[in-house]
C-alpha cells in the first residue's frame, strides 16, 4: 500500500494548478520566441502572451498593467523595491522602517542597505503579531523615505492593518512598500486603495510556477521609480533587465486570473477546514495554543504550539505522511527558534513547540481529518517521551527548575 | 534533512522509556538541557550494589529525533555495564553509531552529559568518591 501524503505546507509553496500548466505549455514550443524580438511573429506571439499575463496580474490587484514589473520571484521583487527605492531616493533621506517579523528577503536587504548608509528601524510587533500604529507613527522622521511592512505573515498568517498604515505613510509623505507574497491571490489585495506604492508577490504561492514573480510600482500620485538592480537590455521599463521568462509569466497570469475568480470560494472553504483542524486538535489535546491574532489572519493558515513537545521531534512522528513546517530551531541549521514567534513574545519553549499548518486549494476535508488524528497520536507519543510533560503533570513549577543550559 | 535508519528506528521504537524511583538509594538521575534550548534529557540508572553494575536504565527526552535516539541508545549501552565502563562512553561513539550530522552533535554531548550526571548522582547518594 502506498503511503498517502498530505500537503499542509502551502505557505512554503503551492502545487501548480493544472490549468496553469496547460496555459504555459504552448510557450515552451509553439510560441517560444523572445518577447523582446520586435521584428518577427515569434517575438510578437511571445509578447502577446506576456501582455495578456500582465493584464491578468494587474486585474487581480486592481492596478494598471503598466505598473507590473515581472521578476524571478518575491525575493527579487523585495530586493528591487528596497534597494531600488533607497538608491533612487537617498538624497531625500536615508531612513527606512520595517518590522522584526518580516521575511528574510526584506530583513537581509535592509541589513545590506545599512552597510550602504541606510538607517533602518526594525519595529517590534505586539503579542498578537500586529504592528502598533502609534509606535510606527512615532518612528517616522523627516529622514524617512520608506515603510516596508508585509501584508500577511508567512509563519502566523497575521494580516497587518494595511489601510491604517497607508494613511500614516500618506500623512508624512513616505513611500509604503509591502511584501504581499502570502496575501496576493488568497485574500483581496488592492494596493492603490490601501496606499501601498510598491508591492512584491510571486507565482508559486498562488498555484503558479516557481521562478516568476512581480513588483507593483505605483505610476501616478505619486509616480514611484526604482533604480534597476540588474543591468542589461532595459526590459520592464528599464527597471529589470533580462529576457522575459515567457512560459512562467503566462503561468503567473493564468494563476492570477484563477485566483481572482476562485479566491472567495477557496477562502470560505479553507477557513472552515482550518477552524476544524484547530478545534479538532484543541478537543483532543491539552495545552494547545494558537499563535498570533486569530481575528486578523489568513483564512488557510494556523500556527499552533503544543506545549512540552519539541516541534521537530513531533514532525518526525508524521512527516512520512503529512507535510507541515515547524518554528523549532532544529529544522534549520541555525539552532535558533523562529524569530517571528519570538517577536510575538512567545518563550523559547513555546516557539520550539510550534507547527505551522497552511491549507490550499487542493486540500480535502478527509486530509484534515487524518491530520487531526495523526497529530493527536504524535503529540501523545512525544508527551509520553517528554520529561518536562511528566514534570508539568506532577505539578512541578518548570520555571523554578534550574536547567543546565548547554 | 534526512535521518539515518538507526535514528528513525530509535525514534519510532524508543528503548527503555520510563521513570525510575529517584528517591531510591540505588537510582541515579541525570537531568540535562533546558526547554529554552529545545532539548531536555532525563536519564536514570539503577545500580546493583554488590557488583556495581547497571541493572536498569530509563530515559525521557524532550527534543528532536536525534536527541531521542541518542538517549535511547545510551540506555541500551548502559544496561549491564559496570559504572566504571559507563563513565567511558564518549559522545563520539554515539555520533558514529547513529551517523549524526554535525548540526546534531550537541544531542550526543547531551547524552554523555546525562550519563555522567546520573552516575554522579548515584555516587553522591551513596557517598562514593569519584
Amino acid at each position: 500500500m502506498s503511503i498517502q501524503k498530505i500537503y499542509l505546507d502551502n505557505n512554503s509553496t503551492t502545487p501548480c494548478d493544472p490549468r496553469v500548466v496547460k496555459a504555459m505549455l504552448p510557450y515552451f514550443y509553439d510560441h517560444f520566441g523572445n518577447a523582446a524580438s520586435r521584428s518577427h511573429p515569434f517575438g510578437w506571439e511571445a509578447e502577446e502572451g506576456v501582455d495578456y499575463a500582465r493584464e491578468q496580474v494587474a486585474e487581480l490587484i486592481n492596478v494598471s498593467s503598466k505598473e507590473i514589473i515581472f521578476t524571478s520571484g518575491a525575493t527579487e521583487s523585495d530586493n528591487l523595491a528596497l534597494k531600488g527605492v533607497f538608491e533612487m531616493y537617498r538624497r531625500k533621506g536615508n531612513h527606512i522602517i520595517t518590522l522584526t517579523t518580516e521575511h528574510k528577503a526584506v530583513l537581509d536587504s535592509c541589513k545590506k542597505l545599512e552597510k550602504m548608509g541606510a538607517n533602518v528601524t526594525y519595529l517590534p510587533v505586539k503579542g498578537d503579531g500586529l504592528v502598533d500604529l502609534e509606535v510606527l507613527e512615532a518612528a517616522i522622521t523627516d529622514k524617512t523615505i520608506l515603510v516596508s511592512i508585509m501584508w500577511a505573515n508567512n509563519e502566523t498568517g497575521v494580516i497587518q492593518p494595511m489601510k491604517a498604515i497607508g494613511e500614516i505613510c500618506a500623512k508624512y509623505g513616505v513611500l509604503f512598500m509591502s511584501d504581499a507574497t502570502q496575501a496576493v491571490g488568497k485574500i483581496p489585495v488592492d494596493p492603490k486603495a490601501t496606499g501601498v506604492h510598491l508591492m512584491a508577490f510571486t507565482g508559486h504561492k498562488m498555484y503558479g510556477p516557481k521562478g516568476v514573480g512581480a513588483l507593483f510600482v505605483n505610476r501616478k500620485n505619486p509616480r514611484v521609480k526604482v533604480t534597476a538592480q540588474q543591468d542589461g537590455g532595459g526590459h520592464e521599463r528599464g527597471m529589470r533587465s533580462g529576457t522575459l521568462n515567457v512560459p512562467a509569466i503566462v503561468g503567473l497570469g493564468t494563476a492570477a486570473e484563477l485566483a481572482r475568480l476562485e479566491m472567495d470560494q477557496d477562502a470560505k472553504r479553507l477557513s472552515k477546514l482550518r477552524d476544524k483542524l484547530e478545534q479538532g486538535l484543541k478537543d483532543n489535546l491539552e495545552e494547545v495554543y494558537v499563535n498570533g491574532n486569530v481575528h486578523h489572519r489568513m483564512p488557510h493558515v494556523t500556527n499552533i504550539s503544543f506545549k512540552h513537545v519539541e516541534g521537530e521531534g513531533l514532525m518526525m512522528t508524521f512527516n512520512q505522511n503529512i507535510a507541515v513546517s515547524s518554528g523549532s530551531a532544529c529544522t534549520s541549521a541555525s539552532l535558533e527558534p523562529s524569530y517571528v514567534l519570538m517577536a510575538l513574545g512567545l518563550g523559547d519553549d513555546l516557539a520550539h513547540s510550534s507547527i505551522r499548518f497552511s491549507l490550499g486549494r487542493f486540500t480535502k476535508e478527509q486530509e484534515v481529518d487524518m491530520a487531526i488524528d495523526m497529530l493527536t497520536k504524535g503529540v501523545n507519543h512525544m508527551r509520553d517521551l517528554s520529561p518536562i510533560w511528566e514534570m508539568y503533570k506532577d505539578g512541578i513549577d518548570l520555571e523554578a527548575v534550574e536547567w543546565t543550559e548547554h | 534533512m534526512a535521518y539515518s535508519e538507526k535514528v528513525l528506528e530509535h525514534f519510532k521504537n524508543p528503548k527503555n522509556v520510563g521513570t525510575l524511583d529517584k528517591t531510591k538509594r540505588t537510582v541515579g538521575t541525570g537531568l540535562v538541557g533546558a526547554p529554552e534550548c529545545g532539548d531536555v534529557m532525563r536519564l536514570q540508572i539503577e545500580v546493583e550494589e554488590s557488583s556495581q553494575t547497571i541493572k536498569d536504565a530509563k530515559f525521557k527526552t524532550f527534543g528532536c529525533g536525534s536527541a531521542i535516539a541518542s538517549s535511547s541508545l545510551a540506555t541500551e549501552w548502559l544496561k549491564g555495564k559496570s559504572i566504571e565502563d559507563a563513565m567511558k562512553i564518549d559522545n563520539m561513539d554515539i555520533v558514529e553509531e547513529l551517523a549524526l550530522p554535525p548540526v546534531k552533535i550537541h544531542c550526543s554531548v547531551l547524552a554523555e552529559d546525562a550519563i555522567k550526571r546520573a552516575i554522579k548522582d548515584y555516587k553522591t547518594k551513596n557517598e562514593i568518591a569519584d
